[in-house]
């Protein structure tokens, strides 16, 4: 086994050059590839590989919610368990939730109760499973991404879908997108997720040692990847239904696409007004 | 993005869809004066009103769909019936076609019957009552039922039933299509079998240009005879 | 249909089909759907695979370490397998302690690895009565789309196959392949009414009498088998089963074995 205090001595995660141990520079992202629609019985899903990271995320819902007690009469419940398999990590993690994983189901699924239309669907459940197949640090932003994905992929009505991105100090340098020994050994780690029209913060969390300043300079990273990870986001959605030529309105009449059983009436064709 | 012409690009949420004068529409929300997509679909545009129809969802249910339910549970005056929508529907007997005593429920409905109804009402908390005073109301008997998301089915109906009615009469089969994703078929196995086949072909391909063409030729296809029947 | 019934028409619709020695999927009786195997998918882990059986998904990571060995078998090394049966892959299944039917799933496949002495377990001792490998099992039920038996079995076999021990990282000597040297491959048949289906799909499973799940090694003999479901067979039926079972077993195992 490594001789944990001898590799903090020695380890320099940052090179002279400004190159980090895996080649990237300070605010390089690891290589992320999204795919969504990838499971039969889930609503909605997608797959996510960050550097090291592979992530399933699945949505049901909305559904009834259960138990009974725990129903909303106004809206419905976004609901996110994060769970880590016993092989996902070196050292086999016992099957079950954690500490750590009660936590960060708990953040994840406040994140997405803020952007999730839930007045439309009273005394129902949105859920979302986030499963960590193979993690290599920066799971729950990878999970978060992934789920968004998986959100509108099942069709649950959002403002937007969320990214989510980590940024950290290693060696005494701000850096984005920390790896398992960047973490590890590192100085910081904050991770944070943004709605990506409206730039509003809806998780963040931090750990370590970061000056005012340090704060901002990640924030700034990560704010800006957070914006190229939602392209590879949309581009994930659109790639699963991929559309050359569509007319979905070819053979159906315009705003309630329809036969003729449904009346259309101007109240109930109308989306919500604002949130 | 929006699209003109015959190019319309999926739109994700968060999207924004309006222009100018543009009313929000279903599938949209409106923020600032702007409207923005709710949900992954297609923009379209409709005498000042822009909607996004979605890709995919559940099954939210509006008066007078007409469904395809299958009976969960039972009480002495009602059915709980499964709709494939969030909230679970019941039929109260004094919505069915019959005249039932109160506590003989299970004369007229078991559980795991598949009947044909209707909505008869959704409350402001979506509370759901379901009626089969219809004209086609009945308890489905025979045939098999499939399902597709509830956002295929305009296009497996067609614009004025076209569709559906172009594959009952290639394959002879008799075809209910519920609001809610659920279809029955009934007919001899083989053209039960096409006519299926063709329902997925339309929802793997709702997008695409030239369906109607494509369902003709596979019904027409895999009606030759030596066709025997192939994974779906 | 709904979550766990199936309707009286999709009953009597299955049924007919069968009797006519089709199935819905377009399947014969006897024929298993689709198998595909995808090894090494988790590098975390020190062997895995990913198998679809049909639309059932199921990946498996296999984790090694050191212990000591259990006292009742002083010079082999320990497996240990577990079944999770995540919330992702049905609306059925709920977040919690094992249930039930993931504990039985769990040990069938254990036993049906055990017993074939798929995993030459005196060859993971590495000093007597102190200090043997562990293996451990984590199978992973993905998407569930009937017959997680076979499913689950295929994956832990797969993953089983392309398994490198982390001797080095242990001072133990050098990376070694797992010691694999038989091949059990499980067959699963439901029984509705008096008709036999080789690896249900997920209606017919939910509407199924009985459930037998045999697994053969590569000589065709009998490691392990398990009955479920209320119903019950004759013991011609049982025969067949088995028979089939062989029959089936062979044409999957070359699926399994390392490419």
């Amino acid at each position: 086994m490594e001789d944990i205090e001898h590799i903090e001595k020695e380890m320099k995660l940052i090179g002279s050059d400004g190159r980090r141990l895996d080649g990237r520079s300070f605010d390089e992202l690891r290589p992320i590839r999204i795919e969504a629609g990838v499971l039969r019985r889930a609503d909605g899903s997608a797959y996510i590989e960050w550097g090291g990271n592979k992530v399933l995320a699945a949505v049901y819902g909305p559904r009834e919610a259960h138990p009974r007690h725990l129903q909303d009469p106004a809206r419905a419940l976004v609901q996110c368990r994060y769970n880590m398999a016993p092989f996902s990590v070196s050292d086999r993690k016992r099957p079950g939730p954690d500490r750590r994983s009660v936590e960060i189901s708990k953040v994840i699924s406040e994140a997405f109760s803020s952007v999730v239309f839930k007045e439309q669907f009273p005394r129902t459940s949105v859920d979302i499973f986030i499963e960590v197949l193979q993690a290599d640090a920066g799971t729950r932003c990878a999970g978060l991404t992934a789920a968004s994905v998986a959100l509108a992929d099942a069709g649950v009505p959002m403002r937007d879908l969320v990214a989510s991105c980590a940024s950290g100090k290693i060696d005494g340098v701000v850096c984005l997108d920390l790896n398992k020994d960047e973490d590890n050994f590192g100085d910081a780690d904050c991770p944070m997720a943004i709605v990506p029209r409206t730039g509003d913060v809806v998780l963040l969390q931090m750990d370590g040692h970061l000056t005012y300043d340090e704060f901002q300079k990640a924030m700034g990273l990560s704010i800006d990847a957070a914006r190229r990870i939602y392209e590879m986001q949309r581009d994930a959605l659109r790639r699963r239904y991929s559309v050359t030529h569509e007319d979905i309105l070819k053979e159906s009449p315009p705003t309630a696409p329809v036969a003729e059983e449904r009346p259309v009436t101007s109240e109930e064709d109308f989306g919500p007004e604002g949130i | 993005m929006q699209g003109s012409g015959a190019l319309r690009p999926i739109v994700v949420p968060g999207e924004a869809v309006g222009g100018p004068g543009l009313k929000p529409g279903p599938g949209t929300y409106s923020e600032g004066g702007r409207v923005f997509a709710a949900q992954l679909g297609i923009r379209n545009e409709h005498e000042g009103l822009v909607s996004v129809i979605p890709l995919n969802g559940r099954y939210i249910p509006q008066r007078g769909d007409a469904v395809i339910g299958e009976v969960v549970d039972l009480g002495p005056s009602h059915w709980l019936v499964n709709i494939n929508s969030p909230y679970p529907a019941p039929l109260h007997a004094t919505e069915s076609p019959w005249r039932v005593e109160f506590g003989d429920t299970a004369r007229y409905l078991k559980v795991g019957d598949v009947i044909m109804c209707h909505v008869l009402s959704v409350d402001e908390i979506k509370r759901v009552q379901l009626t089969m005073q219809e004209r086609e109301a009945r308890r489905l008997n025979g045939g098999m039922v499939m399902e597709v998301s509830p956002t295929k089915v305009p296009r497996v109906i067609g614009k004025q039933g076209s569709m559906v009615s172009l594959i009952m009469d290639l394959t002879g089969c008799r075809i209910y299509v519920g609001q809610n994703g659920r279809i029955w078929l009934d007919g001899d196995d083989r053209s039960v079998a096409v006519a299926a086949m063709a329902i997925r072909l339309i929802e793997e391909r709702a997008q695409a240009v030239g369906l109607t063409e494509a369902v003709r030729e596979l019904i027409e296809r895999e009606k030759q005879p030596g066709r025997g029947p192939r994974p779906s | 249909m709904s979550e766990e019934i199936v309707s009286e028409l999709m009953r009597a619709h299955i049924y007919r089909l069968a009797s006519t020695g089709q199935r819905v999927d377009g399947r014969g009786l006897d024929q298993p759907r689709k198998v595909s195997v995808d090894r090494a998918f988790v590098k975390t882990a020190e062997g895995s695979a990913r198998v679809k059986l049909g639309n059932t998904d199921i990946l498996v990571g296999i984790k090694m370490s050191v212990g000591e060995p259990y006292p009742d078998t002083p010079n082999t090394g320990v497996l240990s397998t577990s079944v999770e049966l995540i919330p992702m892959a049905s609306p059925t299944f709920e977040a919690g302690p094992p249930r039930p039917d993931a504990i039985e799933l769990a040990r069938v496949v254990d036993r049906g690895i055990r017993e074939s002495k798929m995993v030459n377990m005196e060859r993971l001792c590495i000093t007597p009565k102190e200090k043997v490998w562990i293996l451990f099992i984590d199978i992973h039920v993905l998407d569930y789309d009937g017959n997680l038996f076979d499913a689950c079995s295929y994956a832990a076999v797969a993953a089983l196959a392309s398994t490198v021990a982390p001797a080095k990282s242990q001072g133990l000597g050098d990376d070694f392949p797992l010691p694999v040297e038989h091949w059990p491959v499980s067959v699963t048949t439901a029984k509705i009414k008096e008709l036999l289906l080789v690896d249900p799909s997920l209606d017919e499973e939910r509407m199924a009498d009985a459930r037998l799940t045999v697994t053969t090694d590569e000589n065709g003999d009998i490691r392990a088998m398990q009955k479920g479901l209320s119903g019950s067979f004759t013991y011609e039926e049982v025969k067949r089963i088995i028979e089939t079972a062989q029959r089936v077993g062979r044409d999957i195992r070359p699926l399994l074995q390392s490419s």
